[in-house]
């Protein structure tokens, strides 16, 4: 009989439940063609991968490292971000390297916030935000994105926006920090200047700090810009930008991010990091760090891993959307990331038979990915309870996928209706 | 409107305030920004030492690593993973890359003898430490008490304080303490009093800590030890978190035991492990926690919340290190029989070398590390820059500073209250190549002729 002693403690109460847990071992079926989690199955590029096997053929880089990250990978860090933000950033003080940009939030969460803060975050969001917030004891405070009124055919990301009287709302005395996320997870969103600056005004006002999630921050499709909220007036010494390798080289199993900001926020998270797990792995921050520099040098150039990436990429994004788009489905087409939205209503999928207690788009892909061996994500993961109406007829595919996987995924969606 | 300070919970809230201060460009937030979960946590003294010993030209016996390198079997394991297809550099399943978790099971299922399940009672994290956090924020609420055998790897505390735990102190002595000098030889004579154990268990404690082999004084546990901790343990319904990440590393025949496997513990046990030790590969940082699934379920929600996944790659190719082992267990093929082999003679020569400059060492049963008394040399520190810091740390930064020997300093393992007890000894890793044993005889041998 298990103890009343080994029950959980308090600060993971409710927070059990995940939805890549729960959804990435449906998809492991090597028989479903899988457009949900957020990986690529086309091969990163051959010198990381090199990079990393000439690294772990030197004796000293399979043996511990500088805690609050590798030297070599530090200073690249601070020389590709340096050039960014147009500033000089130190490699040792503004610097933290994690275990990806998951582990970057969490040290922020951890070393940043407390209970008895609240912590505003828009929806749709990636949905590790929230069970962070809670962990770290403190209230999440959410405000949606919303389409923009006269909005008719073709939507993209960018016509999804904030109301600035409903996000003035949010703030008070208690909002110790706000999230955002740009380009966004799922919607694709990229915010402006514009929509950066409104954010700005009020962090300023109520002296909060911005947490602000870049992981996706190369792959911006054509006419859009990524703007760095931490290049804003004030707002660098209020701001940890995250980013992560495994977003920037194709090799999220790599789990290795960052977060830069000024030395007073990012030494707190530098005491989450060494009492949490210390440090991370040698040979997979030296590789980063040589790919890193290699780019450095092509920055601005076409050939430059961080804008071909995105070139790719731009050509599987219309793909999809064509493929959504013959199967009488409107996607909503996203300025950036590698992810696409799509209402699901036209498919009229009748799922009142599965007596589950689930919103929509949980049992519509649960069903697809038995019945059409396609999988996605729910977008409900990605937003509170108040807005699951707003979302649930939404699911989320993956693009960053070969054309063989995209292929696939047509010949599914055209046969739809057949059987 | 100006706000009042608040008493919120067990501290004080500063709440208002909101004056911003501006000098040149610089906004300056003026609330108190860090959480108070890190409060008093800040050093560490593995940051401290490692720039330390970077900065300076030292021959390192430091921090706990080989500077020896990985074995071949699985240098090339890694190779071939990370040459291997896509998705041996994609996220793979959250809690354990699935070869690694089977191997694992099958591999400690054995030696504790028991079904062991890879799914449920297994999780894989980023080095032991992470390991540790996660049994820790699993475990530990504010108000727990959780007890704490003393000389400990120093991160237990802080894990513990950051949980909101209270922790809890119990000395293991030297046995005999009257005639320290001659008869306290071995990590084996420093024991726990039994009485003295027992009285710490109140209805508080939530859990016990124990490191067996443990770091830094290299004692190894013997069964009758585990079973007078297990006794309490059932009593008092207490969960163990079992560090054993130096497992292989026992000497003079003796046995590491796994808490695991005495009776009434697998039900309440966290047992951990480290690939980085096992394969002296300490830059990988891959470890593990094994334990009941109704314990394991509570160190998952913390993992999925924290990091997520631990580096795919790496959990390859010790999976494939581990079915190597699980295949050559217990003959001369297996690492973990030549590892231990190697170290021995290691531990032997630089227990030979401090002995032969005067210096009495404790001759650790298990693991990396042998601690060495160090009241008989006396030195002008003269350090105006480490005054008012503990003697052994003092020592240890001259050390650095002027002989190019960097060692730790073993208070650093013991509580705030029981420090002052314990400055008088340092801490030296033996796990280094032979030159680098040399080196430090050299300079052990000048400095004891100039005196």
């Amino acid at each position: 009989m298990a103890s009343s002693k080994h029950k959980n403690t308090k600060r993971i109460e409710g927070l059990d439940k995940n939805v890549w847990v729960a959804f990435t071992s449906l998809a492991a079926d090597p028989s479903v063609v899988n457009l949900g989690q957020g990986y690529p199955d086309i091969p990163p590029p051959i010198y990381i991968k090199e990079g990393l096997a000439q690294a772990a053929m030197v004796d000293k880089l399979n043996q511990y490292t500088r805690s609050f990250g590798h030297p070599p990978l530090v200073k690249a860090l601070a020389q590709v971000y340096g050039k960014v933000h147009g500033r000089q950033i130190d490699p040792f003080k503004e610097v933290l390297v994690t275990v990806g940009g998951y582990g970057s939030l969490f040290s922020t969460m951890q070393g940043l916030v407390e209970e008895g803060d609240e912590v505003i975050i828009i929806e749709p969001f990636f949905d590790c935000y929230v069970p962070m917030v809670r962990m770290a004891g403190a209230k999440p405070v959410l405000i949606p994105l919303r389409l923009k009124s006269g909005t008719k055919k073709n939507i993209s990301s960018a016509d999804w926006v904030l109301d600035q009287d409903e996000l003035a709302s949010k703030f008070n005395s208690k909002t110790k920090a706000i999230i955002i996320n740009t380009p966004n997870n799922p919607l694709g969103k990229i915010f402006t200047r514009d929509e950066l600056q409104v954010i700005a005004d009020l962090c300023i006002k109520h002296d909060t700090l911005c947490v602000s999630d870049e992981v996706y921050e190369w792959l911006i499709f054509k006419g859009h810009e990524h703007v760095k909220i931490a290049t804003l007036p004030g707002m660098w010494d209020r701001t940890i930008t995250i980013g992560s390798a495994g977003k920037t080289f194709s090799v999220t199993g790599w789990k290795l991010g960052w977060s830069v900001g000024p030395e007073h926020l990012i030494k707190h998270l530098q005491t989450v990091m060494q009492n949490s797990l210390y440090t991370c792995p040698t040979p997979l921050q030296e590789a980063v760090a040589q790919g890193l520099l290699k780019n450095y040098e092509l920055m601005g150039q076409p050939d430059c891993y961080f804008s071909s990436l995105a070139t790719e990429l731009e050509v599987k994004r219309d793909r999809l959307a064509g493929i959504l788009q013959d199967a009488g489905m409107s996607p909503i087409i996203p300025e950036g990331g590698y992810f696409m939205i799509v209402d699901v209503t036209v498919l009229n999928q009748d799922l009142s038979h599965i007596k589950d207690d689930e919103p929509y788009d949980y049992k519509f892909i649960k069903w697809m990915i038995k019945e059409k061996k396609l999988a996605a994500i729910p977008v409900t993961a990605f937003c509170g309870d108040d807005s699951k109406k707003q979302f649930e007829k939404y699911i989320r595919l993956c693009f960053i996928k070969e054309d063989s996987t995209l292929d696939a995924a047509e010949t599914i969606l055209k046969n739809w209706n057949r059987n | 409107m100006l706000r009042r300070l608040t008493l919120h919970g067990p501290g004080i809230c500063w709440k208002e305030t909101r004056t911003r201060t501006i000098s040149q460009n610089k906004v300056v937030m003026s609330r108190k920004l860090h959480a108070r979960r890190i409060e008093g946590i800040d050093k560490n003294i593995w940051v401290e030492f490692t720039h330390l010993a970077a900065e300076y030209k030292v021959v390192n016996l430091g921090q706990g690593f080989p500077d020896f390198p990985p074995p071949t079997f699985i240098q090339e394991a890694f190779g071939r993973a990370v040459s291997g297809d896509y998705a041996m550099h994609q996220y793979t399943r959250a809690f354990g890359h699935p070869p690694l978790v089977k191997i694992l099971a099958k591999f400690f299922g054995r030696i504790i003898g028991r079904d062991v399940d890879p799914m449920e009672d297994f999780l894989i994290t980023v080095g032991a430490y992470q390991a540790l956090f996660c049994a820790f924020q699993a475990l530990v609420d504010e108000g727990d008490e959780v007890i704490i055998i003393e000389p400990f790897f120093d991160c237990y505390y802080p894990m513990v304080k950051m949980a909101g735990g209270t922790a809890v102190y119990v000395p293991l002595r030297p046995r005999g303490i009257c005639d320290q000098a001659q008869s306290v030889r071995s990590s084996a004579d420093w024991v726990l009093s039994p009485e003295e154990l027992a009285s710490k268990f109140t209805p508080r404690t939530k859990a016990i800590v124990i490191n067996t082999p443990n770091n830094p004084l290299g004692k190894v546990f013997q069964k009758e030890e585990l079973q007078v901790i297990a006794d309490l343990c059932v009593k008092h319904d207490v969960i163990c978190i079992s560090d054993e990440v130096y497992e292989w590393l026992t000497y003079d025949g003796n046995k590491h035991v796994k808490m695991a496997s005495v009776s009434g513990m697998w039900e309440r046990t966290v047992t951990i492990g480290s690939a980085g030790k096992s394969f002296s590969a300490t830059g990988w940082k891959v470890g593990w926690a094994m334990a009941p699934a109704h314990i394991m379920k509570h160190l998952k929600t913390v993992h999925q919340n924290s990091v997520y996944h631990t580096a795919t790659a790496a959990q390859e190719a010790v999976a494939m290190g581990f079915q190597r082992e699980y295949d050559k267990f217990g003959t001369e093929d297996s690492y973990f029989v030549q590892l231990p082999s190697m170290l021995h003679a290691k531990r032997l020569r630089l227990a030979q070398c401090l002995e032969s400059v005067g210096l009495q060492t404790i001759v650790p049963q298990g693991g990396y590390f042998m601690i060495t008394d160090i009241s008989s040399l006396k030195v002008d520190l003269n350090d105006p820059s480490t005054e008012g810091e503990p003697y052994d740390y003092r020592f240890v930064k001259w050390l650095i500073k002027e002989k190019g020997l960097a060692t730790i300093p073993v208070s650093a393992f013991y509580s705030p209250e029981h420090r002052a007890g314990f400055e008088n000894y340092i801490r030296f890793c033996f796990a280094k190549e032979d030159s680098t044993l040399n080196a430090a005889e050299d300079i052990l041998r000048q400095w004891s002729k100039g005196k």
